[in-house]
């Protein structure tokens, strides 16, 4: 016998128009799925779910020297996040942040060094030696803008593989010119002495003004995006760049701008990591900040005041994945892990702002044999 | 009751998130009838046919297919019940031949050599000319629906859907596609047919089907109908009448002097010795399909196109060829191009932002910033003074229908007070009522002493706008002609390119630049 049953579904309709509430609860509700994927993945593998989630979630807030922590790590991830912002707005995807940020702190660190050498110490020193990083990065940025621009190639594949470049220059300078010859052959240059270093914004702890500096980015890019004619110019490029055309608008000049842009945040980005934190040149510089800012910038919706948030959910995953291998000794690819599960919801949860979800019964597809 | 109805249509119903496209529509279809679907751009005959060919499915109502209820799932279904449709955009690969690409929508163990010949068996006997050996880029737009006409042919249907065919079509081109339907109606095929050219319908169909905001308003024989009684019906009301002007003749305002671009990508126009004069006053009309130059044209004159020759565009006297977008503005240039989303405004900005892209002025700008502020309260009196229908200037310009869209653009155009005006397909997919209204401003404008240069393809418009009239065909411009001594019959022939043939003295010099590798 056939039992006549109406059954209902979930499906996915089109809205009219795309939803703005829904543009940012979809970074929150991306959260929360995340840390239910969390709250599974430490099920799993047999430990404590509460514990495993005060790792990430309180003890980097606890007090304030964890703050400080945090704060470190927000600095290079903000900084990077605004510049990335920009360059996708304008349609220039830039996967490379990341060779930019190690080329910058080449530049900065053989700066750096050198001043060290000759004695030269002190803020206008430093000021320098930022300014180099900068400097670099933007050129490193500069040859996919000048790839694109002139051979028309794809700036994805070509910032990304100049990652590895500039990560093997890195290695063969640490190996070789830069190493420090009292370094028992270990792949790092000298200690910067203590006048090369970047100012502490709070004494006691490690954190210095490069979280200044990034925060300072992210409110001049707002100001440049909302405010001025050429952010306004250079956010029509990104979303039509017929209309653009239609208005003289130079795409070339988004390129560039936004290259360069993006370039020279991330090599301060990198300069602040050698001349903070990390004090010299090592092979192993950056964890990836210049990966992760691509998820903090759309988790941020490319907007220079959300990223300031999103770099600090990010933060805390590095710094929550560094305890977890301490406190649950969990393997270092736990922070890996979440990032990755917060940008596949975040681009889950963003379907909703263009469709809606409908629970409804279920059409009949001809005829039903019993 | 002795034959059922080819197809009947009952209570069709189709709702969209913001619009109810067809609300209870009623349709009876009888065999070896053409059936016109009369209704404005946006009245919903689209989706009726989309869903009379599977393409989409009603939310509500009957489809009875020969006396039988059907649910038709998907287009493979309809052309398997015997339903045809020939799109208003084609589905052709340009790099493939004729039968190539008509072999791709049949089933794979079809043979190209067999097909070939039912290819040209079937052209030859409805009257069309068509080589299955040649390749798609080769032909004309005429011919390209030529093709998707046998390729539906092919299929031997008992109903042939037809959206908007003539729309690409020279008049020449239309009569000899009528004589092709009529023939397919006399073997016993019905022939549904889309448009909104009153003309057309008159002269062609036998039955016509009205259909405003998504409902039928009536079912008429057209034959015994005038355009203004259809007009009534299909808009409610008479197409306002444009106001008897006076001719103004003022000095050029823009002059084109010789110019040839080549191809900027493999499918373009090569552009070759254009020659045109426009003077303050006056509106020139470039009748011509569509992909003839068109677009190459405005990009030289608009500057977006950068290869052009100094000398070869002239503002005023004023060598600007080589000036781009901006630097030409600055002349007094305005430009309303053909998209009006993605190119004439940004669909994600609001109207206020939209603005901006063309008008800048000191109150706008300050030191580079905008002064947002400025910036609503011009889009708000654009909104104002040109009646565009949209809750205000913070409205996003895709939430605007195609219509109010396209007011607002030549109103900011307008705002700017230009000196010469391009102005490309200014009423495409506008409503008559919009249509009407951008007309009157375009003619306000040409009062003021402003030189317009109006790109179009409906030359109904054409003759109703302009003052002269030049055709753009395969990249060449023809001879200019006073729109009062020109014929319908005369501009169609020269569409095809064929003004060397025609009597009229040609008063530019003829190209004699051959040699072009």
């Amino acid at each position: 016998m056939n039992v006549p049953l109406t059954k209902y579904a979930l499906s996915l309709q089109p809205r009219a128009t795309p939803s703005t509430r829904m543009s940012l609860l979809s970074p929150l509700l991306a959260l929360t799925l995340t840390v239910c994927g969390g709250v599974i993945l430490f099920l799993m593998l047999g430990k404590n779910p509460l514990q495993g989630l005060a790792v990430f979630f309180w003890e980097p807030l606890r007090d304030l020297r964890a703050w400080s922590e945090l704060g470190l790590k927000i600095a290079p991830l903000l900084m990077i996040a605004v510049g990335l912002a920009l360059c996708f707005r304008a349609n220039v995807f830039n996967i490379g942040a990341e060779g930019q940020l190690v080329v910058g702190a080449i530049c900065a660190g053989a700066m750096a060094l050198q001043f060290d050498q000759r004695g030269l110490t002190g803020a206008g020193y430093i000021a320098l030696s930022v300014g180099a990083g900068a400097l670099g990065g933007m050129a490193w940025a500069a040859i996919t803008a000048a790839l694109r621009d002139y051979f028309n190639a794809n700036e994805i594949l070509v910032s990304l593989m100049l990652v590895y470049i500039a990560q093997l220059l890195l290695a063969w300078l640490v190996h070789g010119a830069l190493r420090d010859p009292q370094g028992y052959n270990f792949p790092q240059s000298k200690m910067l002495s203590d006048g090369l270093l970047l100012p502490l914004l709070i004494s006691g702890t490690r954190l210095h003004i490069g979280l200044l500096l990034a925060v300072l980015a992210a409110i001049g890019a707002w100001l440049f995006l909302v405010k001025s004619y050429a952010g306004f110019r250079l956010g029509v490029g990104g979303l039509a760049p017929l209309a653009a055309r239609y208005a003289g608008y130079s795409s070339r000049a988004s390129l560039w701008g936004a290259m360069l842009a993006c370039g020279a945040l991330a090599g301060i980005a990198g300069a602040c990591e050698v001349m903070g934190p990390v004090g010299q040149l090592t092979s192993s510089l950056s964890p990836g900040y210049g990966f992760a800012a691509i998820i903090v910038a759309y988790v941020g919706r490319l907007h220079p005041i959300g990223v300031i948030f999103s770099s600090f959910i990010m933060a805390l995953f590095y710094l929550g994945g560094e305890l977890s291998q301490s406190r649950l000794g969990m393997p270092n690819a736990i922070t890996g892990v979440f990032q990755g599960m917060l940008l596949f919801s975040l681009l889950a949860c963003d379907v909703l702002i263009r469709y809606r979800l409908v629970w409804q019964p279920k059409q009949s597809k001809g005829m039903q044999h019993g | 009751m002795s034959a059922p109805a080819r197809l009947q249509l009952r209570g069709i119903t189709k709702r969209y998130p913001s619009v109810v496209a067809n609300d209870g529509i009623n349709l009876e279809v009888a065999a070896g009838q053409i059936h016109a679907v009369l209704g404005e751009n946006g009245a919903g005959k689209s989706t009726l046919m989309k869903i009379i060919y599977g393409a989409q499915q009603a939310d509500e109502g009957e489809i009875i297919w020969n006396g039988q209820t059907v649910q038709i799932a998907n287009p493979a279904h309809a052309r398997q019940l015997g339903i045809a449709m020939v799109f208003q955009h084609f589905s052709l690969f340009d790099t493939l031949s004729v039968a190539e690409n008509i072999a791709l929508g049949l089933p794979s163990d079809t043979d190209l050599q067999d097909l070939r010949a039912r290819i040209s068996a079937t052209a030859a006997q409805y009257g069309l000319e068509l080589e299955p050996e040649r390749h798609v880029h080769t032909l004309s737009v005429g011919q390209c629906q030529q093709v998707e006409i046998v390729r539906a042919l092919l299929a031997r249907p008992q109903l042939l859907i037809l959206d908007e065919p003539t729309s690409v079509l020279t008049p020449q081109a239309v009569e000899r596609l009528f004589v092709t339907l009529r023939k397919l109606a006399s073997e016993g095929c019905s022939i549904l047919y889309i448009s909104h050219k009153l003309d057309e319908i008159r002269a062609l169909c036998d039955v016509c089907s009205v259909v405003r905001a998504g409902k039928n308003t009536g079912v008429c024989d057209p034959r015994l109908e005038t355009a203004a009684s259809l007009s009534r019906m299909m808009i409610g009301s008479e197409p306002p009448a444009l106001q008897p002007r006076t001719p103004l003749q003022g000095p050029i305002a823009l002059e084109v002097r010789h110019l040839t671009l080549e191809k900027s990508h493999p499918f373009g126009m090569r552009l070759q010795d254009i020659c045109l004069q426009v003077r303050a006053g006056e509106i020139l009309g470039i009748a011509g399909v569509s992909g003839n130059g068109q677009q190459e044209l405005l990009a030289a004159l608009a500057g977006e196109d950068r290869r052009v020759p100094q000398q070869a565009i002239q503002l005023f006297a004023e060598a600007v060829g080589k000036l781009g977008p901006v630097q030409k503005r600055a002349r007094g240039l305005g430009y309303v191009p053909e998209e009006r989303l993605g190119r004439g405004a940004v669909p994600e900005m609001n109207l206020a932002e939209n603005t901006l892209l063309s008008l800048q002025t000191p109150a706008l700008l300050r030191y580079g910033f905008i002064r947002h502020s400025a910036l609503a309260q011009l889009a708000q009196q654009i909104i104002e003074r040109f009646k565009v229908k949209a809750p205000g200037p913070q409205a996003l310009a895709r939430s605007l229908s195609g219509g109010n869209l396209q007011k607002f653009i030549v109103g900011r155009e307008v705002m700017r007070a230009p000196k010469v005006l391009l102005v490309a397909q200014p009423t495409w997919g506008v409503d008559v009522g919009a249509a009407a209204q951008i007309r009157a401003e375009l003619l306000a404008l040409r009062a003021a002493g402003c030189a317009l240069l109006i790109i179009s393809e409906e030359l109904d418009e054409l003759f109703e706008l302009s003052d002269r009239l030049q055709v753009l065909a395969k990249g060449q411009l023809s001879p200019s002609i006073a729109t009062s001594e020109a014929s319908v019959e005369l501009i169609g022939r020269w569409m095809s390119g064929l003004w060397q043939d025609s009597a009229t003295p040609t008063p530019t010099p003829t190209p004699t630049d051959e040699a072009q590798a």
